[in-house]
C-alpha cells in the first residue's frame, strides 16, 4: 500500500555487493539457503571460519529475515544471572517446560542439546551485535526464562546483516533457491532463481535454513484439508517450503507430522500474511466465544497454561468456516492488551450479534444462558479465581463473571499459523540424512528442522534458541568440511 | 514538495499507528515514547501531542519495525511524530502564524537574518559607540536598548506556548522531582542513546551511531555557555562595574570561548548528519526550515570567535554587526523556529515524568 509515511530505500531491489552473474562463475565454500535467524548464524560462524559465504535469501530486502523478524525473545538455560536474564533456569527445567508443551513429542538428544547450548549462545549473539532489553520488571516469570531482543526480531536480524556483511559474506535477495543439486550423498550445487534468470551456483558445503511451508496454502490445504484455506499466515508469506520439498522428494528424511501446523486464534480481520504479533487476541478468558450458529463450543476459563494461548487455533479450526467470535462486556475491556483493531461495538448483544453477522437473538439467549448459570464470587483477573459456571455444557471453569455491562463488545477469531512441523531429520551436528545415510556436506537449521524437537505445541522463544544452536553448528560444521 | 496532509489528518495517523504501537512494544526498550504508549489503551489529541513532543527522533524504532511499508500497516512512526510535534509547535505559537513561516522554510530564516545584519550594520554605522574594545562600535546604552526587548520578548511568547502545551495535554502542578527526572533525561540526551548508550539510527540507518547525540549536546552545552558568558558579562558589568573588554581569564571569555568553539562543532556535525538521513524519517516539510536554524546557530558561534579574535583589528565594527544581527535573529525566532524544540521537550519530559507515577502499563503479565 502506497502511504506518505513510507521510508526512503524501501524498494527491496537484490542489491548486493556481487552482480548475479558473477555469482554462479565463484565457487563458493559455504552456501546458505535461507535469511533468517539460523541462516545468518551459520554464514557467521562459517565467514568467522574463514570461509568465502554466500547466503540466498528468498524475500526482498524490506522483508528479509523470514519468521525472525517476527520474534521477540530467546529461551536461554543460565546457572545464575546472564545477560538480562535473573536468578537461574537449569537444564532439567527447561526441558520439563517442554515437554509439558509437547506431551513427549520430541528428540530428547537434541533437546538437551538445544538448551544446553543456549546458555553459550546468548554471550555470542551479543558478540555479534544482538541487544537485549534490561528486564522491566523483575516479577515477571518470562525475565527468568527468556531474554528480549531490544527493539525485537527484526532489529536482531538487522544486526546479524551488518555483522555478516562486515565479515564480508555476500547477500543476495530475491534469490529464489529451486533446486538443491546432489550426487549420491554429496551436495553439488544449488539452482536459484533471480530476476528471471536461473543459475548455476556450485558451492563446497551448503546450509540450508529456509523455514517450513504455512505459506504455501495449497500445501496447507493438502496436508490439514480445505479448512486451511480459511486460515490466516502470522508470519512470512516467504516460507512456501520450496527447498524442503525438493529435499523430501530426493529422499531426504523427514521429522515432525506432515500434516499439523501450529496456530493460535488471532483477530480474523488480520492480513492474511505478515500480521506478526499485533493481530493477537488476549480476551478470551474473559469472554464467551461462540461460533458462526452463536453458540459456544468450548471452557474459555480452561486452565491450559502455557497452551491457552495456542489451544483456541485448534478449536476455532474445526468451527464451521474456521471463525469464532469472542465476546465481552465493557468492564472486561481493561483486561487485556488491545488489539490492532478495535472491537466491534454495541449496546445490546442483539445488536452486537447482527453487527458481527450472527443471529442476534440466539446471541443474546447464549449469553443469557451463561449469565444464568454464573455464581457468585470474587472475580481475580491475573489468577485463576475457579469462579466457574453451574450446570452449563460446555461450562467455563474460571473467571465465569456475567456478560452484563453495556456497552458490548465483539472480535472474529481466526486461526492463524505460526509454523508448520514437517521438517529434515538431523543428527547431533546439524547434519541432514539421505536415503544412504547422512551427507557428507549438507547441513539444515532453524524451523527446517525444529520439528525434531517441537513435534507439538509451542515453547515461547524456543524456535529462536533451536534457530540459533542449530544454526551455529551448521556453520561451524560446513566450514570445518574439506572433502 | 509534500502537500500539507492538514492538523486533523495528522492527529489521525498518529493515533492509528499509535494502536498499532500499542499492540505490539517490540520498542519498549528504546526511549520513553513507549513506556508512555503502554500506559494507555486510549489516545485523545492531548497524549498524541505529547508523545509527539517526547519523541527524540532516533529512529531506532523504525528500523525495528516488522510493520514499515511495503507492510500494509506502513507504520513510520518517528515521520508523523515529527509533523504532529511541528503542526503543535505552529499551533502553540503566539501570535500565531509566524511559526508556520520559520519551521518550514529555510529562506524565511535567511530572510530574517539578512534584515538583522542589515540592522546590525545600520546601528554600528547610526547609533553612538562609546568606550573600549566592541563597545567603541556600539555602546552599551544602544545594545542594551536592542538586546532587553530581544531577550524579553521571545520569553513570553514561549511562556505563553508551554501554557497551551501544558493545558493540552493535561498537565498536573510540577514537582521538584518531576524537574529532577525531566534534567536528568534532558542532561543525558537518554533519549537519543538507543536505550543502552548505541546511540541512535540516523546517519547510519539500521547501525546504531552515537553521532548525533555527541553534535547535539555539544550545541546544547556549547549554547548554554554562550548563554553563561553573556549573563557573566551582565553580572561584571552592573555588579561589579567591570565593562568590557574582558581579559581572556574573566568568566565572561572563560564560557564564552569554549562555548562558542562547542557550538561551531556541535552546530556543523547536525548539519552534517541531517545531510546523511533519510528525510522521510522526519517532517520532509521542515528540512529546510531545521537546516537553516543550525547553520545560523552556528553562525551565532563562530562570529563571536572570530570577533574575539579580531579585538584591535579593523575587522571590529563588521563582525559585531554580524554577530549582533545573528543573536538578534536567534533570539527573536526562538518561539518560531526550531529553537523552540527545546521547551518543549522538557515540558515533556517533566509531563512524561509525571505520567510514570500515575499510571501503570497494562497488560504486561503476557509479553510471550
Amino acid at each position: 500500500m502506497p502511504s506518505r509515511y513510507g521510508g526512503g530505500d524501501q524498494s527491496g531491489a537484490a542489491v548486493t555487493m556481487a552482480p548475479p552473474k558473477d555469482i554462479s562463475r565463484l565457487r563458493w565454500d559455504v552456501i546458505v539457503v535461507g535469511g533468517g535467524n539460523a541462516a545468518l548464524c551459520a554464514a557467521i560462524e562459517a565467514a568467522e571460519a574463514g570461509q568465502r559465504v554466500l547466503v540466498l535469501e528468498g524475500a526482498p530486502k524490506a522483508y528479509r529475515g523470514g519468521n525472525s523478524r517476527h520474534t521477540r525473545n530467546f529461551r536461554c538455560m543460565h546457572e545464575g544471572p546472564l545477560g538480562p536474564l535473573v536468578e537461574s533456569y537449569l537444564e532439567d527445567e527447561f526441558y520439563d517446560d517442554l515437554l509439558k508443551v509437547t506431551a513427549g513429542r520430541t528428540d530428547e538428544t537434541l533437546a538437551r542439546l538445544a538448551i544446553r547450548s543456549s546458555a553459550a549462545a546468548l554471550p555470542w549473539m551479543e558478540a555479534h551485535g544482538v541487544r537485549f532489553q534490561r528486564p522491566l520488571s523483575g516479577t515477571l516469570s518470562l525475565d527468568r526464562t527468556n531474554a528480549f531482543f531490544l527493539g525485537g526480531g527484526k532489529a536482531l536480524v538487522n544486526a546479524y546483516y551488518a555483522t555478516a556483511e562486515d565479515l564480508g559474506v555476500t547477500i543476495l535477495y530475491e534469490a529464489q533457491v529451486r533446486h538443491i543439486g546432489l550426487d549420491g550423498r554429496r551436495f553439488t550445487h544449488v539452482e536459484v532463481e533471480i530476476g528471471g534468470e536461473r543459475l548455476r551456483v556450485e558451492g563446497r558445503a551448503a546450509v540450508l535454513a529456509s523455514g517450513g511451508f504455512q505459506s504455501d496454502i495449497d500445501w496447507l490445504a493438502r496436508a490439514w484439508g480445505e479448512a486451511a484455506r480459511n486460515f490466516l499466515i502470522r508470519g512470512t508469506p516467504y516460507n512456501r517450503g520450496v527447498v524442503l520439498k525438493d529435499m523430501l522428494d530426493q529422499g531426504a528424511e523427514s521429522v515432525g507430522d506432515p500434516t499439523q501446523c501450529h496456530a493460535v486464534a488471532i483477530d480474523g480481520r488480520a492480513p492474511k500474511f505478515d500480521g506478526g504479533i499485533v493481530t493477537r487476541l488476549d480476551c478470551v478468558p474473559f469472554s464467551v466465544v461462540v461460533n458462526r450458529n452463536a453458540e459456544r463450543f468450548h471452557d474459555e476459563g480452561e486452565d491450559v497454561w502455557p497452551k491457552r494461548y495456542a489451544i483456541w487455533g485448534r478449536l476455532v479450526a474445526a468451527e464451521p468456516d474456521q471463525v469464532a467470535y469472542a465476546i465481552i462486556d465493557s468492564r472486561a475491556l481493561p483486561l487485556f492488551m488491545p488489539s490492532v483493531y478495535p472491537p466491534v461495538r454495541a449496546d445490546t448483544l442483539e445488536a452486537l450479534g447482527a453487527a458481527l453477522g450472527l443471529d442476534g437473538a440466539r446471541l443474546a439467549a447464549t449469553v443469557a444462558a451463561f449469565n444464568a448459570a454464573c455464581r457468585p464470587g470474587e472475580f481475580r483477573p491475573q489468577e485463576l479465581d475457579g469462579l466457574a459456571t453451574e450446570g452449563l455444557d460446555p461450562p467455563k471453569t474460571n473467571w465465569a463473571r456475567p456478560i452484563a455491562e453495556p456497552p458490548f463488545y465483539g472480535y472474529s477469531l481466526r486461526p492463524g499459523v505460526t509454523f508448520t512441523y514437517l521438517g529434515l531429520k538431523v543428527d547431533r551436528e546439524a547434519r541432514a540424512t539421505g536415503p544412504e545415510g547422512p551427507y557428507d556436506n549438507l547441513w539444515v537449521a532453524g524451523e527446517m528442522m525444529a520439528g525434531s524437537i517441537l513435534g507439538q505445541g509451542y515453547l515461547a522463544g524456543f524456535g529462536m534458541t533451536i534457530g540459533t544452536v542449530f544454526g551455529r553448528l551448521a556453520g561451524q560444521g560446513a566450514a570445518a568440511y574439506d572433502g | 514538495m509534500t502537500a500539507d496532509p492538514g492538523p486533523q489528518a495528522v492527529l489521525e495517523e498518529a493515533r492509528r499507528q499509535v494502536e498499532i504501537c500499542n499492540a505490539c512494544r517490540y520498542c519498549e526498550g528504546y526511549c520513553a515514547v513507549f513506556p508512555a504508549i503502554t500506559r494507555r489503551t486510549e489516545f485523545a489529541d492531548g497524549d498524541l501531542t505529547q508523545l509527539a513532543n517526547l519523541c527524540h527522533n532516533c529512529r531506532g524504532c523504525y528500523y525495528a519495525c516488522q510493520y514499515t511499508p511495503p507492510h500494509e500497516f506502513a507504520l513510520n512512526l518517528p515521520r508523523v511524530l515529527a509533523e504532529l510535534r511541528q503542526e503543535s509547535w505552529t499551533r502553540y505559537a503566539w501570535p500565531a502564524g509566524l511559526a508556520e513561516r520559520f519551521q518550514n522554510s529555510g529562506l524565511a530564516i535567511a530572510l530574517a537574518l539578512a534584515a538583522a545584519l542589515a540592522l546590525g550594520f545600520w546601528a554600528v554605522a547610526a547609533l553612538p559607540g562609546g568606550g573600549e574594545g566592541f563597545y567603541a562600535a556600539l555602546g552599551h546604552g544602544a545594545m542594551l536598548a536592542i538586546f532587553t526587548p530581544t531577550f524579553l520578548f521571545p520569553l513570553v511568547a514561549l511562556g505563553i506556548g508551554l501554557s497551551r502545551f501544558w493545558r493540552e495535554t493535561g498537565g498536573h502542578p510540577v514537582t521538584l522531582a518531576d524537574l529532577r527526572e525531566a534534567a536528568a533525561a534532558a542532561t543525558s540526551l537518554g533519549n537519543l542513546s538507543g536505550g543502552q548508550g548505541q546511540g541512535c539510527n540516523y546517519e547510519r540507518e539500521e547501525r546504531y551511531s552515537d553521532a548525533r547525540r555527541w553534535a547535539h549536546q555539544a550545541t546544547m552545552y556549547g549554547f548554554l555557555l554562550c548563554f553563561a558568558a553573556t549573563s557573566a558579562g551582565t553580572v561584571l558589568h552592573y555588579l561589579f562595574a567591570w565593562p568590557a573588554p574582558y581579559p581572556w581569564w574573566a568568566p565572561p571569555k572563560l564560557f564564552g570561548v569554549p562555548g562558542g568553539v562547542l557550538l561551531v562543532l556541535g552546530t556543523a556535525g547536525l548539519a552534517w548528519l541531517k545531510t546523511r538521513a533519510d528525510r522521510e524519517l522526519g517532517a520532509p516539510r521542515a528540512w529546510g526550515g531545521e537546516m537553516a536554524f543550525v547553520l545560523m546557530l552556528g553562525l551565532t558561534g563562530l562570529s563571536g570567535l572570530a570577533l574575539y579574535a579580531a579585538t584591535g583589528t579593523g575587522a571590529v565594527a563588521a563582525l559585531l554587526a554580524i554577530h549582533l544581527g545573528a543573536v538578534f535573529t536567534l533570539f527573536l525566532l526562538t518561539p518560531y523556529s526550531k529553537m523552540a524544540h527545546g521547551a518543549y521537550r522538557f515540558a515533556a519530559l517533566v509531563r512524561d515524568a509525571q505520567g510514570k507515577t500515575r499510571r501503570q502499563p497494562l497488560g504486561e503479565e503476557r509479553r510471550e
